[in-house]
């Protein structure tokens, strides 16, 4: 059957076509691996996974029901709804040939990492249609080091369950849409064993220069600094050259690692000594700082990247890149030009001369 | 608890610092416009004088003001007199305890620089549109002038004109003509400066706006890249380099590379090549080569005591024989010409991508289009004036103290060098007076005793440290001048005042020269006799480099001096050699010692101390 092919689709085959299946989060995986940037391996459940698993666990109806005439104001009603359809979808089990598949896509990744159960992260990729409410609709849902199959599975029911939080549902009920057309990509990524990690800006965020990289970066995995749990480092590249002009070495208490204890991953303390020593070399951060400009080169305009060095490969395949999304502030700015055009060069000799002096920045 | 240190608004006044132990009388060496004096007090006091570490870092032999006077003049004139720049009068000069201190004066009221705009527009505006043909122009000038210093014929006195002074009628004596030739070199100096600032002003205006438009488009973007952008790839400064390689492959196409061996002088090297004609015919070459490539001053070429390799072969001699040692090894020793034209391409191409308008993209090109006009001159005109034409005139200067010391007025050639050109003057008048008459000069007996007592003065000058800077400092420093050539900035001052970190600091910063890092054991050299020193691998630690010491920088790995710019000579070399170089550090030949590891970021400017 056509559609089994699709249930999931491996990252290095995603066409752009295929965004409407994968979201947007997928897509610009498949792209960045298609271009040959490092990428941790992985694939995608379709949103065609997601419609076959609604329709064989019967919850359309059910969907149907609990929110038709639903009011987006009653926050009551929302929650409890929500609840009952969250808890129904998690109970719930993968059609049969999702669950094949996904078994079968799993034993792929444990083959290429040598291990039964190598640690995934598992993530929802929303599709472009429900962007605009993408921070209510799960799309922020992120599984770090989940291993083995049956976890792989629950937590998938975790991210679709995702769309149903309260949040999604009274934004969705206020926009009007229907709301059994709603659908989720799901992402399964191998785990980096971060030693270091962070997100890159491939212009810099504060006054929308595109002639530099800026990184931040700290220990352990991305989330401390993607959740602004710590001061990073920065490091700012000139994206022509590829030389770091800007070193800022702040005290990096904790770090997100691996949960010894099992799935998940818990914050420890920095050991004192390495709070304040910088956390990349400056080769890695050259190595981070070619792949951003590569991957802004593909994309055609500015991006936000998520990366992170792995602890144990050897360098430079240990610098990777997670995540990837389009810097938006700067990008949709008008362009104004910098200065009034003149006729000839010397025009803007005397115009120098006559007008504020040249400082250098910082 | 102890209180913090006051932080510091102001550097001393000229007229409160003392003079040094055993330099008392240091005044009368110089002109009396030379001094901080009574009746300019106020003037004086109310302005920023910052010394001029760059062109000239030692104290000043009486005789070598020649230099900066010419400059002070040469510089001036073309600002306030003849391209009437609007907002900037000329640089102004002082001497204090023996160092030079320099004075940018900015015009501060809108309506005189506003009067100045039209001027500007037609007289720099000319130079700007027929730019190439006025350098060619300028060339031809500039050798001339050279050709004609090299020609003037210093007589001595002898002790009766010949006869066909008589037969020819020729009407003047070897007195006239010594006398003449003296004015003659003078006045050669003079103009030589004069030619030096006909371009200069404009095309580092020209090279300014650009860099200001750069940093405004990408704040941040490191000095060198703007100069990488800019910066030509046949410069002048690297031709005598390029020609040692040229000698070095020649003694190994004629087989006479043994001549070269370990620890050889130059005169026995050219002893042995004088033995065949394989050698006989490297010989020749060397000589024809000389003139012009090795008039190469191993200092800036300011002082008379910057020999060049004409004076001293031992450094081009020691870097043909690592030449023929590294093409021995089947090494490239040639310059990456290739490289360095394709990266200048890419990155220029790349900038200009980044631009979002087209009013953008043409302003760059323009004003990257007149930088680069402009620019052959700014990097050339250096090894005509300050090499070419003044190891000709230091040595011309030479034969007259011959004749001087030939009359007795004093033992030794260099003692000239203690008496300002103007006493120089009156020496010589008194030599040919007596030589004249018949009669004892005074000469003998009245310059021995001062030249004691100057050389006395001068070496308690060396011994003092000079402030960077005199009287109060502006809120800001804005004269492009004082940023581009000397590395002057807001920043620096502020840092000069109140030095961060103190005695301990194991950092030092300065301007990121060129980019890279590297880490390394220290050299520190402190003048050119040094350099022969440097090893493999080393990081050089300098006061100031000289182009004359580009073959060093093919051995070391990393570069970092006291004083200088982004387009210092130490700055421009290791970027065409793809060093890293802080420039510009003000402290690092007094904090570093030779040996101890250091790692150079020329990215960010800083200097680590790791030992």
């Amino acid at each position: 059957m056509a559609s089994e092919v699709s249930h999931i689709l491996w990252f290095q085959d995603l066409r752009p076509e295929a965004r409407s299946l994968v979201g947007s989060k997928n897509a610009s995986l498949g792209e960045m691996m298609r271009e040959g940037l490092r990428v941790p391996s992985g694939f995608a459940l379709t949103t065609l996974a997601y419609d076959a698993f609604i329709e064989n666990a019967g919850l359309r109806p059910r969907i149907h029901t609990a929110l038709g005439g639903l009011d987006p104001e009653d926050t009551g009603a929302v929650e409890a709804i929500s609840r009952g359809l969250r808890a129904e979808i998690e109970r719930a089990t993968l059609p049969r040939s999702v669950a094949e598949e996904l078994r079968l896509s799993y034993a792929v990744l444990a083959e290429e990492a040598c291990t039964p159960t190598p640690p995934v992260a598992v993530r929802s990729s929303g599709t472009a249609e429900d962007m605009a409410g993408a921070s209510f609709a799960g799309q922020q849902d992120t599984y770090l080091w989940v291993q083995g199959v049956e976890s792989l599975a629950s937590h998938t029911l975790r991210c679709w369950s995702s769309l149903f939080t309260p949040q999604a549902i009274s934004y969705r009920a206020r926009m009007g849409y229907p709301p059994e057309a709603v659908s989720m990509s799901v992402g399964v990524q191998r785990m980096v064993d971060a030693r270091v990690a962070g997100v890159m800006f491939t212009v810099n965020p504060l006054n929308g220069d595109p002639s530099k990289i800026v990184i931040e970066a700290s220990w352990g995995l991305g989330l401390s600094v993607v959740g602004g749990e710590v001061t990073p480092d920065d490091y700012w590249v000139d994206k022509v050259t590829l030389g770091v002009i800007r070193r800022n070495v702040c005290r990096k208490a904790t770090k997100y690692v691996r949960d010894p204890a099992g799935g998940g991953v818990s914050v420890v303390a920095v050991p004192e000594p390495a709070q304040a020593v910088p956390c990349l070399t400056d080769g890695e951060v050259i190595e981070l700082a070619r792949l951003g400009k590569a991957l802004e080169v593909v994309c055609g305009s500015a991006r936000d990247i998520e990366w992170a060095i792995d602890e144990v490969l050897p360098s430079p395949d240990n610098v990777l890149l997670l995540q990837c999304r389009p810097e938006t502030i700067w990008s949709r700015r008008r362009a104004e030009p910098l200065v009034a055009p003149k006729a000839t060069g010397i025009d803007y000799v005397l115009g120098a001369m006559l007008g504020p002096p040249p400082r250098k920045a910082e | 608890m102890v209180e913090a240190r006051a932080r510091a608004r102001s550097f001393p006044s000229p007229f409160d610092v003392a003079t040094p132990l055993g330099a008392e009388g240091w005044q009368e060496m110089y002109p009396y416009y030379y001094l901080f004096s009574p009746e300019r007090r106020e003037f004086e006091e109310g302005k920023l004088w910052f010394r001029d570490g760059m062109h000239h870092p030692e104290p000043l032999y009486p005789f070598d003001t020649v230099t900066s006077e010419s400059w002070w003049v040469g510089l001036g004139q073309y600002n306030t007199r003849v391209f009437i720049v609007p907002p900037a009068l000329g640089i102004d000069q002082r001497v204090l305890n023996g160092y030079l201190y320099i004075s940018a004066n900015a015009i501060t009221d809108n309506d005189v620089v506003g009067k100045r705009v039209d001027f500007f527009m037609k007289r720099a505006g000319h130079y700007f549109q027929n730019w190439d043909a006025l350098y060619a122009k300028w060339e031809k000038k500039a050798t001339e002038t050279i050709r004609e210093l090299q020609a003037i014929q210093v007589p001595s006195l002898p002790e009766m004109e010949d006869e066909s002074m008589v037969t020819e009628g020729r009407g003047v004596t070897s007195a006239y003509h010594l006398i003449a030739a003296y004015d003659r070199c003078i006045e050669n100096m003079y103009k030589m400066w004069h030619l030096h600032f006909e371009f200069l002003n404009l095309g580092y205006a020209a090279y300014l706006t650009f860099y200001g438009f750069c940093q405004q488009a990408f704040p941040g973007i490191p000095d060198q890249n703007v100069a990488k952008m800019v910066s030509g790839i046949d410069v002048m400064l690297f031709r005598p380099d390029d020609e040692l390689k040229r000698l070095a492959q020649l003694a190994l196409d004629l087989g006479v590379s043994d001549a070269f061996g370990d620890g050889r002088s130059p005169d026995q090297v050219l002893a042995d090549l004088s033995q065949g004609a394989a050698g006989q015919q490297w010989v020749a070459d060397l000589e024809k080569t000389k003139d012009p490539w090795f008039n190469f001053s191993n200092g800036g070429g300011f002082y008379h005591h910057h020999r060049s390799w004409i004076d001293q072969p031992k450094l081009p001699f020691s870097s043909i024989r690592s030449y023929i040692g590294q093409l021995q090894r089947g090494e490239d020793i040639a310059r990456p010409m290739q490289v360095v034209r394709a990266e200048r391409d890419r990155i220029t191409a790349e900038y200009r991508a980044l631009f979002k308008t087209d009013e953008d993209r043409k302003a760059f090109d323009d004003q990257l289009g007149l930088a680069r006009t402009v620019f052959p001159y700014v990097e050339n005109h250096n090894f005509y004036v300050e090499h070419w034409h003044h190891t000709i005139f230091w040595n011309k200067i030479r034969e007259f103290s011959q004749v001087l010391k030939a009359a007795d007025f004093w033992d030794e050639v260099e003692d000239l060098f203690y008496l300002h050109r103007r006493e120089v003057y009156d020496a010589l008048y008194d030599c040919i007076t007596s030589w004249a008459v018949g009669t004892p000069a005074r000469g003998p007996k009245y310059w021995r005793p001062i030249i004691q007592k100057r050389k006395k003065i001068i070496e308690s000058l060396y011994q003092w440290t000079p402030p960077p800077a005199l009287g109060p400092p502006p809120e800001v420093i804005t004269e492009p001048f004082t940023i581009m050539l000397w590395g002057i900035t807001t920043e620096r001052v502020g840092e000069w005042l109140n030095p961060s970190g103190g005695e301990d600091a194991r950092t030092l910063s300065g301007f990121a020269g060129s980019g890279g890092v590297a880490e390394g054991p220290a050299r520190v050299v402190l003048n050119v006799e040094e350099i022969s020193s440097v090893l493999e691998g080393e990081i050089l630690v300098c006061t100031i480099t000289s182009p004359s010491w580009t073959p060093v920088f093919n051995k070391i790995r990393a570069a970092v001096s006291d004083i200088g710019g982004m387009m210092s000579h130490a700055a421009i070399v290791s970027r065409e050699y793809g060093l890293p170089a802080v420039v510009g550090t003000g402290w690092a030949t007094t904090k570093i010692k030779t040996g101890q590891r250091l790692r150079v970021d020329g990215d960010t400017g800083v200097v680590t101390l790791l030992d």
